[in-house]
């Protein structure tokens, strides 16, 4: 028993090792292979975001987007807007619709459908807790299949609460909500809220990749998953600052509003 | 407690007094000196202490000079650590425990890190009164303190973040730290410090900074008052996304006035006010505005009380610049639950003005002792009253004796008010009031005076100096 014991934890501590390895900043780690530009938003047109790439989703849905989420989602240029080479979308306290906040979720659904490809944004991030921008794919499916199996893909989710600490998620049939597969990352000497950072996929049958700058911090397969796999077919892009919810709970006295994300770019290759 | 902390900021205010003596003989740079670059050295105490020489641990004035120890046994993830064990607040050693480790030698360039970070536990959950670093006890420049800090029994990671770090050259006062027993009911425990260095973390925000606490004060002011900038705060985002307040010194700030003919503002943040008028005294830090400001209202010359003539052996003062003053427990007692009375007393041109506003009524107390004013025939005190005098208005001067107990109440206090009304009672004008110890029937005694107390305020402004007995 004795030497089993040591046998597990010589293996534990070799994987461990390999952690480590795998997750550093090599400069021999690759982290991307598509480099064929097929569609990019630079947001350089002044004014609402360009109506052949996105719509929006307005209101609250049902139960604050599933999530308990507090914000009213808007189209006015106040929650979302282009300018200066940005997306902007801002959340603000305010009363509006029997909401006590205001924010935006865009997405590219019916417009911007992608299977497989590299999928990427370069945003800076809010501050304050109660904040929960994310940058996530759902299938496009997702009318008449139920969610989760449609599949959601988070390229990125954000607490405000957590500056260095960024998500990358997949929620699929039998791995949803609490049992989604997950992994986070941390900056070791930078924040997401003071500094623009590159969060993506690459994605192939298969497989997703998961980045953030020039760090390749995670993969999941068919074989991470204990449910079908859902990713082989169309997705669409989605941009969204939830206020409150289950995730990061309520905004408090540190609070400080507005709070803006601001999107340089979203870009896909294959 | 409350007394200890008040010695140890004493001392160390007086000595920074001293040291800016003691400093102005410094030469200026010639013109062809290179400026030298001090070590870039991050690391004061990783399990033992990096270079910072032999002769570094100075403890405050009243505090446990031996708290302080190296521990072999305890550490963060080795085996030695510094320790301190705060006393009970009994200990005739002193009652508290606190000192600045001051490097010993020329000092440290520390422009490229961001914070001051170290492991901290204690020996039960306490919260630490001071933890900081920048000060020297020469200058004390360029301070920075978390205060309050909670410490818990197991290792936690502390950061106090730099407030600009560019300001930092040649820095010896690599920390400091005071902690007493207010939490613990007077009760000792001890704590360990360990891995403390500087570092440069990536991970903190400045969310702003703010002078007089973020609020703009307004204060009404003669030509020769000085008024201090006070309330010096920067607030940051630590990398667990809470915020984090640090007290600093002035010298991190730029000070300017909006009207320098009416009040100037130093490096130190000491106001002069120098004509009638209003200047707004803000500031700002590394180029950024700091919210909150100071307005001065120079009302412009100020009309001193008349100069007492009594010699020093005729008269026991209770208050005044002429006398020596015998020992005060309060000019302003702050009596519950019915005082609206508030002191903003000032100095002009090095004449202290006791300043009542929003004045009601006021206790001054002198209990320890009482007076033994037998032998005086007379009391005395001069009154300005800036505002209006409404009709019908009173100033009620109470003299009161706590009688042979010594103490107030137990049934033997006695006391006399006599009360002033127009055409004595004058705006803009001192009033001299002198009241015999002979017209003061209520007063059974006069061998345990103890209180002065005015009545009759308006909730307005009333000015008081020279307040003493007299034969």
């Amino acid at each position: 028993m004795i030497i089993k014991y040591n046998t597990i934890k010589t293996l534990v501590f070799s994987t461990l090792l390999l952690a480590i390895m795998g997750c550093s900043t090599d400069e021999k780690q690759t982290v991307t292979t598509m480099n064929n530009l097929v569609f990019q938003d630079e947001f350089n047109e002044n004014g609402a975001p360009n109506s052949a790439y996105w719509s929006y989703n307005i209101g609250t849905g049902s139960n604050g987007w599933g999530n308990n989420e507090l914000q009213y989602y808007t189209d006015r240029p106040q929650n979302v807007v282009v300018e200066d080479g940005m997306l902007k979308i801002t959340a603000r306290r305010e009363l509006y619709m029997g909401s006590n906040y205001t924010s935006a979720r865009i997405l590219t659904k019916g417009k911007v459908e992608q299977k497989y490809g590299r999928i990427e944004a370069r945003i800076k991030l809010p501050l304050g807790r109660g904040l929960w921008p994310a940058f996530w794919m759902l299938g496009a499916n997702s009318d008449t299949v139920t969610w989760p199996q449609c599949g959601e893909i988070d390229i990125m989710e954000y607490l405000g609460s957590n500056p260095t600490t960024v998500l990358g998620t997949v929620h699929g049939p039998g791995y949803s909500a609490g049992e989604s597969i997950s992994k986070s990352y941390t900056l070791p000497n930078s924040r997401f809220d003071t500094d623009f950072h590159i969060f993506g996929i690459e994605w192939g049958e298969d497989y997703i990749n998961y980045y953030i700058d020039d760090v390749l911090y995670n993969q999941i397969t068919p074989e991470d998953v204990p449910g079908e796999w859902v990713f082989n077919q169309p997705f669409y892009i989605i941009l969204n600052m939830a206020v409150g919810g289950n995730l990061p709970g309520s905004p408090n006295t540190e609070t400080a509003f507005p709070q803006t994300m601001l999107v340089d770019y979203v870009r896909i290759y294959q | 407690m409350k007394n200890s902390k008040f010695n140890f900021l004493a001392s160390f205010l007086l000595l920074g007094v001293m040291s800016i003596i003691s400093t102005s003989c410094e030469r200026e740079l010639s013109d062809d000196a290179t400026e030298a670059t001090f070590p870039k050295i991050a690391e004061i105490f990783t399990d033992d202490f990096v270079a910072m020489g032999s002769n570094f641990y100075f403890p405050y004035g009243g505090s446990k000079a031996t708290a302080w120890s190296v521990d072999r046994e305890e550490g963060y993830n080795s085996n030695a650590s510094m320790r301190f064990d705060v006393p009970n607040v009994t200990d005739p050693e002193g009652n508290y425990a606190g000192a600045i480790f001051r490097m010993d030698g020329a000092g440290r360039n520390l422009t490229e890190f961001d914070a001051l970070t170290f492991y901290i536990k204690a020996s039960q959950g306490v919260t630490i009164a001071e933890l900081g670093f920048g000060e020297d006890f020469l200058e004390n420049k360029y301070m920075a303190t978390i205060t309050n800090v909670s410490v818990g029994t197991n290792w936690s990671k502390v950061i106090i973040p730099i407030p600009d770090a560019s300001k930092l050259l040649q820095e010896r006062g690599m920390f400091r730290y005071a902690a007493g027993t207010q939490g613990t009911g007077g009760m000792g425990y001890t704590f360990w410090i360990d891995d403390l260095k500087f570092e440069k973390l990536g991970t903190i925000r400045t969310i702003g900074a703010s002078i007089m606490n973020g609020n703009n004060v307004s204060v009404n002011t003669f030509v020769g008052v000085n008024s201090n900038i006070t309330g010096i705060i920067s607030t940051f985002n630590l990398p667990n996304g809470q915020n984090q307040i640090v007290n600093l010194s002035t010298a991190y700030f730029e000070f300017s006035s909006s009207n320098p003919t009416v009040a100037t503002v130093d490096s130190n943040g000491l106001v002069s006010s120098l004509s009638a008028g209003t200047s707004v005294i803000t500031g700002t830090i590394n180029g950024v505005q700091a919210t909150g400001s100071l307005t001065i209202n120079c009302q412009g010359n100020f009309v001193h009380a008349p100069t007492p003539t009594r010699s020093q052996a005729n008269v026991i003062s209770i208050f005044s610049d002429e006398y020596n003053n015998i020992p005060v427990n309060y000019y302003n007692g702050y009596w519950q639950p019915w005082q609206t009375t508030v002191s903003s007393d000032f100095t002009v041109n090095g004449d202290n003005i006791l300043n009542y506003t929003v004045f009601n009524f006021v206790g001054i107390e002198f209990s320890a002792p009482t007076v033994n004013a037998t032998s005086m025939t007379h009391f005395h005190m001069d009154a300005f009253i800036p505002g209006t005098i409404a009709p019908g208005r009173q100033l009620r001067v109470i003299v009161v004796d706590f009688g042979a107990d010594g103490a107030f109440g137990g049934g033997d206090d006695t006391r006399h008010s006599t009360t002033f009304t127009a055409p004595f009672l004058v705006s803009q004008n001192w009033m001299s009031i002198d009241i015999p110890f002979s017209a003061m029937p209520g007063l059974a005694s006069r061998s345990n005076v103890a209180q002065i107390i005015l009545e009759g305020g308006d909730n307005s402004v009333i000015y008081v100096d020279n307040v003493y007995f007299y034969n």
